[in-house]
């Protein structure tokens, strides 16, 4: 494997190489004169010696693997020679537990696969049921499910990037954006009652409309948070221990990129722009003034620089959102599946029996299949249902895309360092809970 | 800075006059407009295609199950089609039991923005197997080993066909399939009896101990069983 060439100004306290030519790992110190210095990739090592090849254990229980992800490694010296990975202790199995549910009740097993990204599984979820049904959701809807993807898809941002901070050796920026990710969930809370699972949709509509203020409380976080994405920008793009540690990892063409399916970010960062809300847009996003970053050269430096854009690029999406929220209705107009006014259900005989009928039988789509995809922070995520006519899908399927991506880990660690397997693992953005369902 | 890759633009076989997509609004049940690929599948692979329809804005392309390979290939390779890029392979079992098995290939292609759904149905009077296609599409790897594990289909061609979500040693069958119980074959006493009589030898796959030079430190009935070509420790 050739060693990929690549070099980025950088701050450093020192000269930044050492005698062997090799970057020096030394943290920024925000130099006086001000003069940058280039740092390189690190050079691939050489397997020196043809020893005997070690077996290692990552996990399932370690806090490097961000779950419950086990990784069998065979090492050469300190280089890993293959890489066997290993799923499922977190298995659930929510696609079977679909097939018994009406379409209401299948929402909250959504929050609860990929729990970082709650609202816009909710969200992709309830579109996947909708288009089964035939439903167009009000403008109202469509602008508050946006606000919500876009939410949902910083807080799993944040997530990720704190986390791989840890990982990879800084503590403060996991602080910092933990700190703003308690304030999106103060949001939601406002909205739904739930910070984590909070069951945001409902099909044909949203569990709740935003309460008084909040549209307050969501300017004073997008006015404030781009500050932090600066101070964290500050922090790491241009660190010597954080360039060393990312950059020339885990390489991926775009051809390999793609044939491996990757999606989100992951795919992205290895040049393949291509981003389920520009190219098969759904809620309007074609509407929406937004840049989709793209890497060119596909390692884990490139995926942390695309990730960062677009948490920038979420803020605008709801700043925008904010600007256009229209008023009107939250829920369709469709008795099929909306409930009756409660009013209405306790007096008015019809209603009753209307409400009775949806809450025990549950709403009834025709027969046939919807395939949605929704770009949810990790990537392509599709929910696949088959209905038979009955109240219950014949086959509720998530394509999940950390799945997908996590595939690709044997082949993105191989020839690379131990400790860079943390580092390559920590750029999939892996949620167990979305891998193993 | 270095020389990346270049980037590539999804619709970029599209030409410069394509208009901009959009999302698409009251979508039709059954019905609207077919996806040009459907059309050249039927012309390329006429015996092969049973059947092609539209339903919720996708077109559904149904192929025989022994011509799967080179139709996806056919479509990866032709530079009118590109399906460069495969969002799922899943499977459907309804819940009329006569009613055959579905294996269900969800395909994108990026150059043309298209996506087309290949359907393949496998009668349940035959044993359930179909062609991998993980020699086109690397990311079918786990993709057909997850349609293994939960619905038995055996994918001829997969390199390393093994359970992916459960384990290796796991007996009650196939989680996903219409005959399994939702809380399992097994009653609660079994499953503990055998989570507790598991040998935790089995946590690693034999092949994954004969990496290891901890092999001379196995017991000798296991390195006999290991030499013997079995795979997983129980």
């Amino acid at each position: 494997m050739a060693t990929q060439k690549r070099t980025v100004e950088v701050a450093l306290s020192t000269t930044g190489v050492d005698a062997a030519g090799r970057p020096q790992r030394v943290p920024l110190v925000t130099a006086d004169d001000g003069s940058p210095v280039a740092v390189e990739a690190p050079p691939m090592v050489e397997p020196d010696l043809a020893g005997e090849h070690m077996l290692i254990n990552i996990g399932p229980q370690h806090p490097a693997t961000h779950g419950v992800l086990r990784l069998v490694l065979e090492l050469d010296g300190e280089t890993v020679v293959r890489c066997i990975p290993h799923i499922g202790y977190l298995h659930c199995g929510f696609e079977k537990l679909g097939e018994y549910r009406q379409y209401n009740q299948i929402l909250p097993l959504t929050d609860r696969e990929d729990y970082l990204n709650a609202m816009g599984n909710n969200v992709g979820c309830a579109m996947s049921a909708e288009r089964l049904f035939g439903i167009e959701i009000t403008e109202r809807c469509k602008v508050l499910r946006v606000i919500a993807c876009e939410l949902s898809r910083i807080a799993s941002h944040l997530v990720w990037l704190g986390t791989t901070c840890i990982d990879i050796g800084a503590f403060t920026p996991f602080l910092w954006a933990f700190q703003q990710r308690e304030y999106i969930y103060d949001l939601i809370e406002a909205w739904v009652g739930a910070r984590l699972t909070p069951t945001i949709t409902r099909v044909g509509g949203l569990a709740a409309d935003i309460p008084d203020g909040w549209m307050a409380q969501l300017g004073e976080f997008t006015r404030k948070f781009p500050h932090t994405v600066d101070e964290i920008d500050k922090m790491l793009t241009k660190n010597g221990i954080w360039v060393g540690r990312t950059i020339g990892l885990g390489v991926m063409t775009p051809e390999e990129a793609t044939n491996w399916g990757l999606s989100g970010p992951m795919l992205r960062a290895s040049g393949v722009a291509f981003d389920v809300r520009k190219d098969f847009p759904y809620y309007d996003y074609e509407t929406y003034d937004f840049d989709v970053p793209v890497g060119t050269n596909g390692d884990v430096y490139d995926r942390y620089l695309v990730r960062m854009e677009e948490l920038r690029q979420s803020v605008r999406i709801v700043e925008q959102a904010a600007k256009r929220l229209p008023d009107g209705p939250i829920n369709v107009d469709d008795p099929r599946v909306i409930l009756p006014n409660k009013s209405k259900a306790t007096s008015e005989m019809e209603s009753m029996i209307h409400h009775f009928k949806l809450v025990m039988e549950g709403p009834r789509p025709p027969l046939g299949e919807a395939y949605v995809a929704m770009e949810s922070p990790k990537g392509e995520k599709g929910y696949y249902m088959v209905s038979d006519g009955t109240s219950k899908p014949v086959r509720w399927r998530i394509r999940p895309p950390s799945f997908v991506n996590l595939a690709a880990i044997p082949k993105m660690v191989e020839g690379h360092l131990l400790s860079d397997v943390i580092a390559i693992n920590a750029s999939i953005d892996i949620v167990m809970g979305e891998i193993d369902r | 800075m270095s020389d990346g890759f270049e980037i590539q633009y999804p619709g970029n076989a599209l030409g410069n006059a394509a208009p901009a997509p959009v999302t698409p609004r009251d979508v039709p049940n059954r019905g609207g407009d077919q996806n040009p690929s459907g059309a050249a599948l039927r012309q390329q692979f006429a015996d092969a295609i049973e059947r092609v329809d539209v339903v919720w804005g996708v077109t559904n392309v149904y192929v025989r199950p022994d011509r799967v390979l080179d139709i996806v290939r056919w479509l990866h390779d032709d530079s009118s089609q590109r399906y460069d890029y495969l969002s799922d392979v899943t499977a459907v079992e309804y819940r009329d039991l006569e009613a055959p098995i579905e294996v269900v290939w969800h395909l994108r292609s990026l150059p043309f923005r298209r996506e087309l759904r290949l359907k393949a149905q496998l009668p349940k009077n035959k044993p359930l197997e179909i062609a991998s296609v993980w020699s086109i599409y690397k990311c079918a790897d786990w993709l057909e080993r997850e349609c293994f594990d939960m619905f038995g289909i055996r994918f001829i061609g997969h390199p390393d066909l093994r359970r992916i979500l459960m384990w290796e040693q796991y007996r009650e069958g196939f989680p996903l399939r219409k005959d399994f119980p939702l809380r399992g074959r097994f009653s609660r006493a079994e499953q503990l009896r055998q989570a507790l009589a598991a040998n935790p030898e089995a946590r690693y796959s034999m092949e994954e101990l004969s990496i290891a030079d901890a092999f001379e430190d196995l017991p000798t009935d296991m390195r006999k069983r290991l030499k013997g070509g079995e795979r997983t420790g129980e």
